[in-house]
């Protein structure tokens, strides 16, 4: 799809649940292991027990002030908890404890672009940022056609920042990228592992379309929240639908926003459809008051500047700090930065020792990458460190070897594990003295009347068909070597 | 004390059904009869605070001035799930159990 | 005399000193409870075993030499709002039958290290909700000087307990009167503490910006012994106050001289019965012999003060309450539809009718009134000018006092407007029920201390109240007045001839 042939803008809003990277829950000391038995991570206070009382969790709320700071957000001064009051069952006390009217972050923004300009750089208004606590499990097997739901509660408390973005995505591969670089930042920042599958991170995105009408009026169709997208891509796929089906609509009833309630609709992945569900009218009147078994939070400038101090470069300045500091290009500090911090911690110690960014960040992308891929898990366990990737392109500058050469070094490293001196030795690589590559190019232009002909009739490139059959004779010859040594004996004839 | 500011509120059967479904409260024909005379009556005495001057009074939530009250991020014991379902009126040893639900409120 | 007309105070001593035993002691009062109970109905639950065992244990460390607490052997009566791990904690509401709490309320575990033994737990309004405690569905608790009347609410039972000798010590709470009104009208001392001053851990909600525990007993001197005990910063409680604890014995004793206490003259308006009036009068005179002055001050927003607590605990009760539900403990329906069903029979699910059955079976009419108070004042559309208005009052209610403390140390004057009612008498009109918390809301909303003790009795033989508020902490304060005052007179040391001796 190009711009010019759709004739709507699809206006997209997310709101995005984050689970924090805390030991324990938000209000009591029951550990945030995900994916333990059922019911095992409870206490009087998650259970809701008659008499508990929560008590706040200081990193819960240190990450939250974190993530707002990072979000560019404003910081409330004085903040407060409110009880949000629905009935169900994973909500033991029939409340949850969240913020109304005064979140302790609001009015923020985070900018996406990319690198390969697909879509403008755009930047995406955050309306609010507040810390709540998540509510528990629900499970209910239809199959097994019980009547039963089983309801395990390890997940209630666990602390949760809610992130609402003004709706300022234009494209379902905007909001996915944006997506994007918001999990790379709350990972940047330890705020969350941000992982879908293990609900550490959860999206809802509101989509209508504004469509321009003949007599310069924009039309707008009913916004729908869309439910149930368990990964990025999901979130991409159900807005393109989205906004597919949307546009259909309007074709065939022209309805309008505001002339029907907002809708909710649940994504079903393996059909690719959002289905609508169910609206129930009484359940959105949640009768906030202010929590009064908490008492508010004041946050001063000294502490807002002692986390700030605390957070390292986020990754917007972090690419352009690599790109200034390293001399590289835009995109390959884009490509190091989206690995995650300890990447491009990597990286940097690796050009620290090479002395220059350009052919570190490339034994990054093609080599340390690739074979990071292939193993799978984190540079962190990666068995091949700087230094050695350091020794093998010092080699390859100095001569030793050539780059195809250093490869099969760095690959035998990994699989060896040995160290780079040992895989050179073991490997019968040892540097070609001079004396030997005049001898082995005399002997080889002896042989090539041709090619020294060609040469010296101007083709110098010509040259190159002797630096393979050095090769063969000497695999530890160095092709640029080669390569200079022919055309200087060539020169050299009468 | 009389209500002096505002009409008399009163509610109607249908206002207090709305209401104890909200409150989660099945109520009989006897009780939602009797409710909606005595909310009314209750109502219309707590409405005499209408009459009060709170133009430049900020609302008062909580007695106390107490601010920034934290624990720390250290892990403290859990219940034995035995413990944690003991008073449940269903359960199947590992999860309580209610009847039918489809999904979690969680990002509600 | 037998043990059970004793003190607290005194009979603390006499377990020290090796006069008595832990396990006389506990049997005396188990015997009393055994012989009056059935007809007061002050406890719910009473643990015998439990109590005489853990009396035997306290006698053999104290005989063994070993350290024991402050209270070692004494036995004490908590209300059932109270979590125990090892008696059931049903806050008087069929919701909660049989219900065993897998933790101790922080109160109870201060008891238990104490050395206190728990003889059992008392009767109270279901939830703590009502005035009279004719709100329990275990039975209502007839006042000890007249079987007839009603001991007050919420804390009823403990009140009752103390007054008929059941127990020479009591756990109450109090949100918006509920240990002083029944204090009064039961003819004891009783002492809600600044908010905060003791922990709400394992106190069953009743309005967490209100509720507080205190001490019921005979006499200040035997409260300010039970508050030593109870009153501490809690981290488990983010609104318990972390300050440090008085010594709240050290100055009962010292005298009066250059107390300033105030009068508010709107206290006594033409409701206040003429034969409480005159007692509180008197008391005020007798704080003049004993060297106090006396000063009239105004709290002009008093007379907002009920509704504006019927604004505001209902709300917060309605949130409260909403994890009695069914779902995770408590009582559920079985499924059985009733014959009248009020036409509510669209439930959208068949959880949704499980919730609004269990709850419609499990709460008593005085909750789920104030639940559907609550839940109606909280509702969109409602707010502002229900539950935030009365947040407003409450700040205007509150600065009335501070700028009363700025003239004198104390508020005096009646708990009750009336002396304790007749049984039924209320029952059918909920706002002169509510009517009842006049004097004492005002203490809750401005989250102050206050204390109620005994000044007389009328012609009928009914005991007053007086009521003394004092600012925040000010504890050590309320209880030497209280006790100086009973150092004087001796309404706090009659017994009640309506049982037997």
């Amino acid at each position: 799809m190009t711009a010019v042939n759709i004739p709507f803008t699809t206006v997209i809003g997310l709101e995005v649940h984050v689970q924090h990277q805390t030991r324990t829950k938000l209000f009591c000391g029951c550990v945030t292991t995900f994916g333990s038995p059922p019911n095992t991570q409870v206490c009087p206070t998650c259970l809701g027990l008659p008499g508990s009382l929560p008590v706040m969790n200081r990193r819960a709320f240190e990450l939250a002030l974190r993530a707002a700071l990072a979000l560019n957000c404003k910081i409330a001064a004085f903040t407060k908890w409110d009880r949000k009051n629905y009935f169900y069952p994973d909500l033991p006390k029939g409340y949850q404890i969240s913020q109304f009217d005064l979140p302790f972050s609001y009015e923020g923004h985070l900018e996406v672009g990319d690198p390969k300009g697909a879509f403008e750089p755009c930047r995406v208004g955050i309306i609010r940022v507040h810390l709540e606590e998540d509510a528990g499990k629900s499970m209910h097997d239809e199959a097994a056609g019980t009547a039963d739901s089983r309801i395990d509660l390890n997940r209630t408390g666990t602390p949760l920042c809610e992130i609402v973005t003004q709706p300022d995505i234009r494209s379902p591969q905007e909001a996915r990228a944006w997506l994007n670089e918001l999990k790379l930042l709350l990972v940047y920042l330890g705020v969350s592992d941000c992982n879908m599958q293990e609900g550490s991170l959860r999206v809802d995105a509101n989509v209508n379309l504004h469509i321009p009408q003949d007599d310069g009026r924009i039309a707008k169709t009913p916004i729908v929240e869309i439910k149930n997208m368990n990964s990025f891509r999901s979130v991409e796929r159900a807005l393109a639908y989205e906004a597919e089906r949307q546009w259909g609509e309007w074709q065939a009833t022209g309805a309008e926003l505001g002339s029907m309630p907002k809708q909710t609709r649940g994504w079903d992945d393996a059909a690719g459809i959002t289905r609508g569900q169910r609206h129930k009218e009484e359940s959105s009147d949640y009768r906030y008051f202010p929590e009064p078994d908490l008492v508010p939070v004041t946050v001063t400038d000294d502490q807002i500047a002692a986390i700030r101090a605390s957070m390292g470069e986020p990754p917007a300045v972090l690419r352009k700090t690599l790109e200034q500091r390293w001399d590289i290009s835009a995109y390959d500090a884009d490509v190091l930065v989206n690995q995650g911090q300890e990447l491009v911690s990597y990286f940097e110690e690796l050009a620290t020792l090479v002395g220059e960014g350009k052919a570190a960040s490339n034994w990054m992308q093609q080599d340390v990458l690739r074979c990071l891929n292939e193993r799978g898990g984190a540079i962190a366990d990666f068995p091949v460190r700087p230094t050695a990737v350091a020794d093998i392109i010092g080699r390859i500058k100095q001569g030793d070897f050539d780059t195809s050469r250093g490869r099969e070094i760095f690959t035998t490293v990994i699989e060896s594990g040995k160290d780079v001196a040992d895989v050179v030795a073991g490997m019968g690589i040892a540097a070609v003295d001079d004396g030997d590559l005049k001898a082995l190019c005399a002997e080889l232009i002896a042989a090539n009347p041709k090619i020294v002909a060609d040469v010296q009739g101007g083709k110098e490139q010509a040259a190159g068909g002797l630096i393979g059959q050095a090769k063969k004779k000497n695999p530890n010859v160095n092709p640029g070597k080669v390569r200079a040594m022919v055309l200087e004996l060539i020169r050299a004839m009468p | 004390m009389p209500a002096d500011s505002g009409p008399e509120p009163t509610l109607t059967p249908g206002d207090v059904k709305k209401v104890a479904l909200l409150g989660r409260l099945a109520l009989s024909g006897a009780e939602l009869k009797s409710l909606t005379a005595e909310l009314s009556q209750i109502v219309g005495f707590v409405s005499q605070l209408a009459a009060v001057d709170t133009e430049a009074v900020e609302p008062l939530a909580h007695p106390l001035d107490a601010q920034n009250v934290f624990r720390e991020d250290e892990p403290a014991a859990s219940l034995p799930t035995s413990e944690a379902l003991r008073s449940a009126p269903r359960q199947d040893g590992e999860c309580f159990l209610v009847p039918a639900v489809l999904g979690d409120s969680g990002s509600a | 005399m037998s043990l059970t007309d004793r003190s607290a105070t005194d009979l603390v001593a006499a377990l020290r000193n090796g006069e008595i035993t832990s396990v006389a002691c506990t049997e005396s009062f188990l015997a009393r409870i055994e012989a009056t109970n059935p007809t007061v109905n002050a406890f719910l639950s009473v643990n015998g075993e439990g109590a005489l065992a853990e009396a035997a244990r306290i006698d053999a460390d104290r005989a063994a030499g070993k350290p024991v607490g402050p209270l070692a052997g004494l036995p004490v009566a908590v209300k059932d709002v109270l979590c125990t791990t090892d008696q059931p904690t049903t806050c008087a509401s069929k919701m909660l039958q049989g219900f065993r709490p897998p933790y101790d309320a922080d109160v109870v575990r201060r008891l238990r290290e104490a050395d206190a033994v728990l003889v059992g737990k008392t009767n109270m309004d279901e939830f703590a909700m009502g005035g009279s405690n004719e709100n329990s569905a275990y039975g209502l608790v007839r006042n000890p000087w007249d079987l007839d009347r009603a001991p007050g609410g919420s804390s009823g039972g403990s009140a009752a307990a103390i007054a008929a000798d059941m127990a020479p010590l009591a756990i109450g709470s109090d949100t918006g009167g509920s240990i002083r009104q029944p204090a009064g009208l039961c003819g004891i001392t009783g002492l809600k503490p600044t908010y905060g001053r003791v922990s709400r851990r394992g106190l069953v909600a009743f309005s967490s910006s209100l509720d507080q525990i205190g001490p019921m007993a005979r006499s200040a001197a035997d409260c300010s012994l039970l508050l030593q005990t109870i009153a501490g910063h809690d981290p488990g409680d983010s609104t318990s106050l972390s300050v440090a604890v008085p010594d709240y014995t050290a100055e009962l004793d010292k005298p009066l001289t250059g107390l300033r206490i105030g009068r508010v003259a709107a206290h006594f308006g033409p409701g206040l019965d003429p034969e409480v009036a005159e007692h509180v009068e008197a008391t005020f005179a007798a704080y003049e012999a004993a060297g106090a002055t006396i000063h009239e001050v105004e709290l002009p927003h008093a007379a907002h003060g009920v509704p504006t607590y019927y604004l505001i605990a209902p709300s917060e009760a309605s949130s409260n309450l909403a994890r009695y539900d069914g779902a995770h403990y408590g009582h559920r329906w079985d499924g059985s539809r009733p014959p009248d069903d009020g036409g509510m029979t669209d439930f959208d699910s068949p959880l949704v009718e499980m919730y609004c059955r269990s709850r419609a079976e499990g709460f008593g009419p005085e909750v789920k009134r104030r639940i559907m108070l609550g839940t109606y004042a909280l509702s969109a559309g409602y707010y502002d000018a229900y539950y935030a208005k009365a947040l407003r009052v409450r700040r205007l209610i509150r600065q009335d006092f501070l700028d009363a403390f700025e003239r004198v140390d104390l508020i005096g004057g009646p708990v009750s407007a009336t002396p304790a009612f007749k049984l039924g008498e209320k029952t059918d009109d909920p706002v002169a029920m509510y009517l009842v918390d006049l004097y004492t809301v005002g203490t809750n909303l401005a989250g102050i201390g206050g204390i109620s003790f005994p000044c007389g009795f009328t012609a009928g033989g009914l005991p007053v109240g007086f009521q003394l508020q004092g600012p925040a902490l000010s504890e050590p304060l309320l209880l030497r007045a209280a006790h100086q005052y009973q150092q004087a007179t001796d309404w706090h040391l009659r017994r009640t001839a309506a049982l037997p001796a």
